[in-house]
């Protein structure tokens, strides 16, 4: 696998050579054209564009955070930070018997009540479902309604870098702050704990100063203060 | 003053000292503002636009939104203060015309089906206008959605052509436009060699018009390079 300077949208990336043009990218012909404004990632099999900037679009299988928006009659409707809202179903979201025409579902979730979910399913026009049912067994994700704490916005294409290689940033800032810390890959991050302030301004660093190398480091230093 | 009082080449060079086929400096910046998802500041001499690129994000009222396709929404606006006799604030017969024409023109670029029910919005401010305001708007505005991480087919450059005393000229300043002859709004996307608006205000003939078509190309194609350089520039640090 090969990295590039990055590519405007528009900008040919490479002869396609029966390869599959990937997320972000476009083809006319033989020519393989970045969509928007990322790095170009081309290994033999794919040729796809990560973005640098951009909303968040729902994506199957993406881990997230909600804020309860609505509660309706068999459900739920979820903010994700997005255009989309999400429709979270009874049976998705609660296990075993509930009586709609009895229960009152906000006994479950409320409005203003913050969810880990995974995006369970997206339509062609976007309808978006989510769960906190986890896919199959062992030992889970801990999707879950999150209780107390507080919820933060950054962009999502930073998210990776906040969680950094193999989650060593998270765990970083978890062990400096003692903060319990959910990131959703739609860029909300749940934060509960004593230090959570600092923890609020580590994350908020790292997003402003993604780009700068040994930001580890700088941060280790910041909290450790 | 009559259009002929004004003088507006003479040894040949135009009234600001540019050859005919010149480019006011141009100048483009981008993330600007810090709560838009993207934008843009391009100024071409005394011209000055910035723009703000929102979304794709929901859209309401809900009877606006499209099942299949997202939308597009441009607004174009002038400051009071950008001209020389203060223009009353809001939107005009020309800001309006204008709005739709610079909808338009980037509509094909971008990949509006990826984002159905939601809605892109493109807001235009004239800070400063000395001739061809829309094509610096334009201009912002396609830097602004590459910057926001829109999905587009290509970059939407944009460029001013004309006719003053006779003589074929590229981006017209405030008094060109005023005194001359002829002028034309040409935008176009310049991987792809595709134009995408087209305006015309004057009297030209048919073999004035090509030549002039031409030159806006090769303008547009100088221009493309300034906004590629901005954007690549500016996220070259994110990746090192």
């Amino acid at each position: 696998m090969t990295e590039r300077e990055v590519v405007l949208p528009g900008e040919l990336i490479e002869e396609k050579k029966g390869r599959k043009a990937g997320s972000g990218t476009f083809f006319e012909g033989e020519k393989v054209f970045a969509k928007f404004l990322g790095i170009p990632r081309v290994n033999e099999i794919e040729i796809s564009v990560i973005p640098l900037s951009g909303v968040y679009i729902p994506n199957v299988g993406d881990k997230v955070l909600g804020v309860v928006e609505s509660v309706e009659i068999s459900g739920w409707m979820v903010d994700v930070n997005s255009p989309y809202t999400a429709f979270l179903p009874l049976s998705e979201g609660v296990s075993g018997f509930v009586d709609t025409q009895r229960a009152e579902l906000s006994r479950f979730y409320d409005i203003g009540d913050v969810i880990f979910c995974r995006i369970s399913r997206v339509t062609k026009n976007k309808t978006t479902q989510i769960s906190v049912r986890e896919i199959g067994y062992g030992r889970g994700e801990g999707f879950r309604k999150l209780f107390g704490g507080i919820v933060i916005k950054v962009t999502p294409s930073k998210v990776p870098r906040i969680i950094g290689k193999a989650g060593s940033m998270i765990t970083l800032i978890k062990n400096k702050t003692k903060c319990d810390i959910t990131i959703g890959q739609n860029g909300l991050v749940w934060i509960r704990g004593e230090d959570k302030t600092k923890a609020i301004e580590a994350i908020l660093t790292i997003e402003k100063e993604s780009h700068t190398i040994g930001l580890t480091e700088k941060i280790e230093k910041m909290l450790g203060e | 003053m009559k259009k002929s009082d004004v003088k507006l080449i003479s040894n040949g060079k135009r009234i600001d000292g540019r050859d005919l086929d010149e480019l006011r400096p141009v100048e483009i910046e981008t993330h600007v503002i810090d709560r838009a998802n993207g934008s843009a500041k391009a100024s071409f001499g005394n011209t000055e636009a910035i723009c703000s690129v929102f979304g794709p994000r929901a859209l309401f009222p809900r009877w606006m939104q499209e099942s299949d396709t997202g939308i597009l929404r441009c607004r174009y606006n002038m400051a009071p203060f950008s001209v020389d006799d203060r223009k009353s604030p809001g939107p005009d017969r020309r800001s309006v015309e204008l709005s739709k024409v610079i909808r338009i023109c980037l509509e094909p670029a971008i990949f509006l089906e990826d984002f159905p029910k939601a809605t892109i919005d493109v807001y235009i401010e004239i800070l400063q206008a000395d001739g061809s305001t829309r094509v610096a708007g334009i201009n912002a505005a396609s830097v602004a959605l590459a910057d926001a991480g829109v999905p587009m087919k290509d970059l939407v450059t944009a460029c001013s052509v004309g006719k003053i005393d006779g003589k074929l000229i590229a981006d017209l300043c405030g008094k060109e436009d005023n005194y001359g002859e002829a002028d034309m709004a040409v935008a176009m996307m310049p991987n792809k060699k595709k134009i995408t608006l087209l305006q015309m205000d004057g009297i030209l003939t048919k073999e004035e018009i090509m030549e002039l078509l031409d030159m806006a190309v090769k303008s547009c194609e100088k221009i493309y390079e300034k906004q590629k350089k901005v954007l690549k520039e500016k996220y070259k640090r994110v990746i090192e």
